[in-house]
């Protein structure tokens, strides 16, 4: 097998984000930018709060100030001019019709929040299901090549940590992004119309929140990034020892793991710590940053307010005098401050969210890094087809199961020509490497006649798996020809090739289901009785008809209510209602006790009769009877021949079976 | 549940004193917080009053309190509280910090020692990847829950009553307002959290199966690609995961009322304040231009006081919000308490007594009449009337067939289990009699699954005698033929062992565990299965050594293949949990069906009898 790849959990590669938003605006371009009105709109109704009290106060103490005294607020017919915004404009308006005005843009802002909220949440779950469903359709076309190359546990984590970090970054920081992003600037804006000096003031507290957020989130991070360093060693410690806890119990081993277990603890403990201290005094700092800014911000109105001579400063209408202005100093201040206190709780809101956007296009890239994995390719056109026979042999084409094929080979003039599918194979001088530097096969050369049995004999590492894996084109050859029928394997179309030929690996793959849907996986469309016919070939009838449920028997995916050799035996019967002309069987080196074993082997036995078989053995017993038996080394057939031919050259065969060699 | 969290609590130990202290800065902070728009209003309000510059630090009279204070003096006050609300945010945050991560390391290793505690059978009850997962994830739940606990929980509602405290001060009837709405938003929030709450815990059942799915299939690719199943497997990932997606599109939708409920009581209460407070400075104002210069004198409300109710509300609202998130969050990470809780206390089966024995006589050992069942509720006894009498330094050997109860016979002799009826002695003393460890030190077992550690050879064969020499080690390599192979490597003994073993060949692996057990020089050397990736020609060579270089060690051998066991002292036959023959390789082959079964299928077989 070529070398895991353990992936690094680094940043995201550069232009993710642009890559990601692309395709989510792809999909839903106008339900994504009537959200963003949406957003604009919800932002705005909240910030009316502000402009509103603003102008209520202005409003307000011109009524008292032009009655002289008390008043009727809610007089509908009086109308006031009132200064409001740092002196920047002259409103003609009272209270009612403010009131009524504020009621109906939170009215239709709160109309605004739910349609996105809600909108959000079904792009979100849509795009959401289509990414899995893209990387998973992707995933299955890619060559077993990536499996075998990449950690199963990182595959897995795209589906589960980094689809998750995706689904935080487009429902949460996304929005986030653009509410912040708009409420900064609706803001900004504002309070610039109601007075440049304090917006200063407000500038540098934002500026102090930033250095903050800079150097106690850097701080926290690195203590984060050592943290989860930390977590995977206690992790892999935690794992071996529960693993391995029989074996501790066994050697009284628990005081030193324990001990040994307790010095990792401690410093994940350290870590962590850390870590959350700084995540833990970012927010309070800043929001008491937010507190002082907010003093300042009063005291410089009171500067504007009393110093004469000093003048308010607007972008609206310059220099304004609000010198010793009630009207002015209240509908400014009041609005001001609240404005301030919305400005700085979102500045310090995004500065949390900027963790989640990192994490987001990590795991982003690391899910575009599978969509970009080339796609197993197929360039066969060489076609598997069901044939019947005719009474003068002669044979048409026919799309039952016959149990009877041939090739369909469709040659560039357009004819098309048949060849009985017959189960010849030859490997002729065969070189192989899962790297191009490192060859693991070399100039093997194997004829398998129809209805034959080859073996393969040799240690681990021999290449006996490798031989298999070139057959059906698992992985493709560096040099030679592998021919089926007389037909080159690169010219039939891969699927078709692998539906020729049945198999049964080693490690007994089962899937969720019941134990009915679990044998018909190897022909979809089979019948009932096939099934039980396939399960009583590979000898599997009785045990599951002993079950209480039978072939309804639900089974987990790892079989573990079954025991190995069940799970063998339905792994086998799944190869015989696959019912492929040729088989290879890769035995199981685990260790079953010696009656299923021999259940096994017969059912095996009764698989092998009629087609030609290639044979990974791993015990000599079920090699005996082979045409021929094919002694690996180093990815060299050293040895060929008969059981007795082999026995009688008394060479690395006879050793294996004196028991002088290991064999695994 | 209660008991649980109690358990869990107490390992708080040594950070008690920062989970204690860290309430305390956050009931500071939020009083504080709570205060300061107070005082902000109170600072507009007398700026108004305000003439020159000078008037700075003149001392002014406010309605809402009971003292004369100048605009500096205020400005102090604030500047100081928010000082000290920096300092009490920093400190609870940093005990919260010391306290919740301290509460984790603890349990971590309270937990790591607890599950060392096990007997076999506690083991058997979890899963390994069962009890990792408390160890990892449900620890760090906890964590998080408990530094919440400490930090949000109190602050929160502390928060919500300082401000509706606050805001009747500020405020007077006006501040009712917010009582009234409390309900509201409270009632609308239970149902969106218990409808959405509802779907979801369908939905993650429906997410982790999905992902188990996924998992087999990429474990089980070969077999998806061999079949040429892919089509078909795509059409059934994609019908889980869009059926899944509806219903969790169904659940976000509720969820998707909580901001336009949060905005609706918020503007509602901004409204009504600003409407009611409006109405009241219009009632109760007046205009005194004392010097030529005009002040507006609000007797129920001023604008200032206006502004800071709008404040409090929308303190009280955000932090019922928060509650309400808190409390979701609690209630999920109650099932991480219960599932650590379900380790803590589950008690050991296997105690060590109390006058033990520390001594072990000599290897010899006795079964009188055992029966046993792994479980009280079983149906029937996995053993039935064991009897079986081994002289110290016998080699002895089992066989039978998978499930008749080999395993499980070793299994008592090193109190692995202890047996139901009946008794197991070994030295001429009940088992049950001795100190745990001298025991197990004693009778030293090389396991059928077996388990080599990460770290280099020497420090795996060190569990055997942890102060081992080289030539000690390179004896026990000897006896168990692994030498040859260990001196073949670059690194010898210091050759590094990865996690799982997975650089060496499960010949090699047990060949080593062998060795470990060896080293430990005990008094009964049990090896069940242990040599079945051995060839034929070594595992005759190391049971010469183990005969020859121990020969006052008891050595039990479980084995499969007949060539291991032939030449024993007794054979043990056992067949499903009853002991079927005992006899020499001669007597068996004679008296015993079974033996002679397996004696015939292995000679066909080939190998080399």
């Amino acid at each position: 097998m070529p070398p895991v790849k353990i992936r690094e959990r680094g940043r995201a590669k550069k232009g993710t984000m642009k890559r990601l938003v692309k395709k989510l605006f792809q999909l839903y371009p106008g339900r994504l930018i009537f959200n963003a009105f949406c957003i604009a709109f919800n932002v705005f109704a909240n910030l009316c709060s502000s402009i509103f009290a603003g102008l209520i106060a202005g409003v307000l103490t011109k009524g008292v100030l032009e009655n002289g005294g008390a008043f009727n607020a809610f007089d509908i017919t009086r109308f006031y001019d009132a200064q409001v915004m740092g002196n920047s404009f002259t409103i003609h308006a009272n209270i009612p019709i403010l009131l009524i005005a504020m009621g109906t843009i939170y009215g239709v802002g709160v109309f605004a929040a739910w349609w996105w909220n809600r909108s959000m949440a079904i792009v979100t779950q849509n795009f959401l299901n289509q990414f899995r469903i893209t990387m998973y359709n992707h995933m299955e076309d890619l060559p077993i090549k990536y499996f075998d190359t990449h950690a199963h546990g990182d595959i897995m984590s795209l589906y589960t940590n980094d689809i998750d970090t995706i689904r935080q970054f487009v429902s949460q920081s996304l929005p986030e992004f653009l509410r912040t992003g708009l409420s900064v600037i609706f803001c900004v804006t504002l309070m610039l119309i109601n007075s440049i000096w304090m917006t200063l003031v407000v500038f540098l507290g934002t500026f102090a929140m930033f250095l903050n957020t800079k150097y106690i989130g850097g701080y926290s991070s690195r203590y984060f990034i050592k943290q989860q360093k930390q977590v995977g060693v206690v992790e892999g410690n935690i794992e071996e020892s529960i693993k391995g806890l029989k074996v501790i119990k066994v050697f009284s081993h628990e005081e030193k793991s324990s001990e040994d277990f307790d010095k990792l603890n401690d410093t994940l403990g350290e870590y962590s710590t850390q870590a959350n201290i700084a995540g833990n005094i970012t927010m309070p700092i800043n929001g008491n940053i937010g507190n002082f800014t907010y003093i300042l911000t009063a005291f410089m109105g009171f500067l504007i307010f009393i110093i004469p001579g000093f003048n308010n400063l607007t972008i609206a209408k310059g220099l304004v005098d609000m010198n010793l202005n009630i009207e002015a100093f209240n509908s400014t201040i009041v609005g001001f401050l609240m404005m301030n206190r919305m400005f700085t709780n979102n500045v310090s809101q995004f500065s949390q969210q900027i963790t989640f956007i990192v994490m987001g296009m990590a795991g982003a890239s690391r899910c575009f890094d599978l969509l970009e994995e080339k796609k197993e390719e197929d360039n066969g056109y060489v076609y598997l087809c069901n044939i019947k026979y005719k009474d003068d042999g002669t044979f048409y084409e026919t799309n039952d199961h016959t149990r009877y094929f041939a090739w369909k080979h469709k040659h560039h003039d357009g004819t098309i020509d048949y060849k009985e599918l017959k189960g010849d194979i030859l490997l002729d001088h065969v070189d192989f490497g899962y790297n191009p530097e490192k060859m693991v096969l070399h100039d093997v050369s194997i004829y398998a006649h129809p209805g034959q049995k080859i073996a393969f004999v040799g240690a681990t590492g021999a290449g006996k798996t490798t031989i298999t894996n070139l057959i059906n084109r698992f992985y493709d050859i560096a040099d030679g020809k592998i021919r089926y029928d007389g037909i080159n394997i690169n010219k039939i179309k891969k699927s078709d090739l692998r539906k020729s030929l049945g198999i049964v690996l080693q490690d007994t793959n089962l899937f969720t289901g019941t134990i009915m849907e679990n044998i018909r996986y190897g022909r979809l469309e089979a019948s009932d009785e096939e099934v039980y016919e396939a399960a009583k070939i590979a000898n599997a009838y009785d045990f599951i008809t002993r079950m209480p449920d039978g072939f309804n028997t639900h089974i987990s995916g790892d079989g573990s209510n079954l025991s190995q050799g069940q799970r063998q035996l339905i792994s086998i019967a799944r190869a015989a209602v696959a019912d492929a002309p040729v088989m290879i069987l890769d035995e199981a080196t685990s260790s079953i006790d010696t009656r299923t074993e021999k259940l096994v082997q017969d059912g095996m036995d009764k698989l092998m009769k009629g087609r030609t078989v290639f044979v990974i053995a791993h015990r000599l017993s079920t090699v005996q009877n082979s045409e021929a038996i094919m002694v690996l080394d180093h990815g060299k057939i050293i040895e060929r021949g008969s059981h007795d031919d082999l026995i009688k050259q008394r060479g690395t065969y006879y050793q294996l079976y004196t028991g002088a060699f290991e064999l695994e | 549940m209660l008991d649980k969290i109690k358990l869990i609590l107490k390992s708080v130990r040594q950070y008690k004193k920062y989970a204690l202290i860290t309430p305390i800065f956050m009931v500071i902070e939020s009083l504080l917080e709570c205060v300061l728009p107070f005082a902000m209003s109170i600072f507009l309000d007398l700026c108004i009053k305000a003439v020159s510059f000078d008037d700075f630090m003149k001392l002014y009279d406010h309605p809402k309190l009971p003292f004369q204070i100048s605009l500096f003096a205020l400005i102090l006050v604030m500047v100081g509280m928010a000082v000290l609300s920096i300092a009490s945010g920093i400190l609870g945050g940093r005990y919260a910090a010391k306290a919740s991560v301290g509460l984790a390391t603890n349990l971590r290793s309270d937990l790591y020692k607890k599950i060392q505690s096990f007997s076999f059978a506690n083991i058997d009850k979890f899963s390994t990847s069962s009890l990792v997962t408390r160890m990892t994830t449900d620890i760090q739940n906890v964590q998080m829950a408990f530094q919440m606990s400490i930090r949000i929980v109190i602050r929160a509602p502390l928060m919500m009553i300082f401000s509706a405290v606050m805001a009747f001060v500020a405020g007077g009837q006006v501040a009712w307002i917010f009582i009234g709405l409390i309900p509201v938003l409270v009632i609308g929030l239970f149902f969106i959290i218990k409808y959405a709450m509802k779907i979801f815990l369908r939905v993650f059942k429906r997410y982790d199966a999905l992902n188990q799915s996924v998992q087999e299939n990429i474990s089980g690719i070969r077999v998806v690609k061999a079949y040429v199943r892919e089509d078909f497997e795509k059409e059934k990932f994609n019908n889980a995961s869009t059926s899944m997606m509806s219903d969790f599109v169904k659940a976000e939708k509720i969820v998707a009322l909580n901001t336009p409920l949060m905005n609706t009581t918020i503007h509602i209460s901004n409204i009504l304040v600003v409407g009611i407070a409006s109405f009241f400075i219009g009632k109760y104002s007046s205009i005194s231009k004392e010097g030529g210069v005009t002040t507006i004198i609000n007797d129920k409300l001023s604008i200032g006081q206006m502004s800071s109710l709008l404040t409090y509300g929308i303190q009280i609202l955000m932090n019922i919000m928060m509650i309400s998130m808190i409390m979701v969050m609690l209630t999920m990470s109650l099932e991480a308490v219960r599932r650590i809780g379900e380790v803590l206390q589950e008690e050991p089966t296997i105690k060590n007594p109390s006058n033990p024995l520390y001594d072990v006589n000599d290897g010899s050992i006795d079964f009188n009449d055992v029966n046993f069942r792994y479980k009280k509720d079983a149906q029937r006894d996995t053993l039935s009337h064991i009897d079986i009498h081994i002289k110290s330094g016998q080699f002895v050997g089992i066989l039978g067939s998978t499930g008749s109860g080999k395993t499980s016979v070793i299994n008592l002799i090193s109190r692995l289990y202890d047996v139901s009826s009946g008794q197991v002695l070994v030295g001429g003393k009940d088992v049950r009699a001795y100190d745990l460890k001298t025991l197990r030190d004693n009778v030293a077992v090389v396991l059928q699954k077996n388990v080599l550690f990460s770290g280099t050879i020497a420090e795996n064969l060190r569990w055997g005698k942890e102060d081992a020499t080289i030539e000690e080690m390179e004896k026990a390599c000897d006896i168990a033929q692994a030498s040859e192979f260990v001196h073949q490597l670059p690194q010898g003994l210091e050759t590094h062992i990865e996690q799982g073993g997975s650089n060496v060949s499960g010949g090699q692996k047990q060949r080593l565990c062998i060795a470990r057990a060896v080293l430990k020089s005990p008094k009964i050397l049990i090896l069940d299965d242990s040599t079945s990736a051995v060839d034929t020609k070594t595992d005759k060579l190391i049971r010469k050594h183990l005969r020859e270089d121990i020969p006052d060690t008891t050595k039990i051998v479980i084995a499969q293949r007949i060539s291991s066991i032939e030449d024993a002292d007794q054979i043990i036959i056992l067949d499903d949990g009853a002991i079927s023959a005992i006899g020499t390789h001669e007597q068996l082959l004679k008296t015993s069906p079974i033996y002679q079964e397996v004696y015939y299928t292995q000679n066909r077989v080939g190998g080399e009898q």
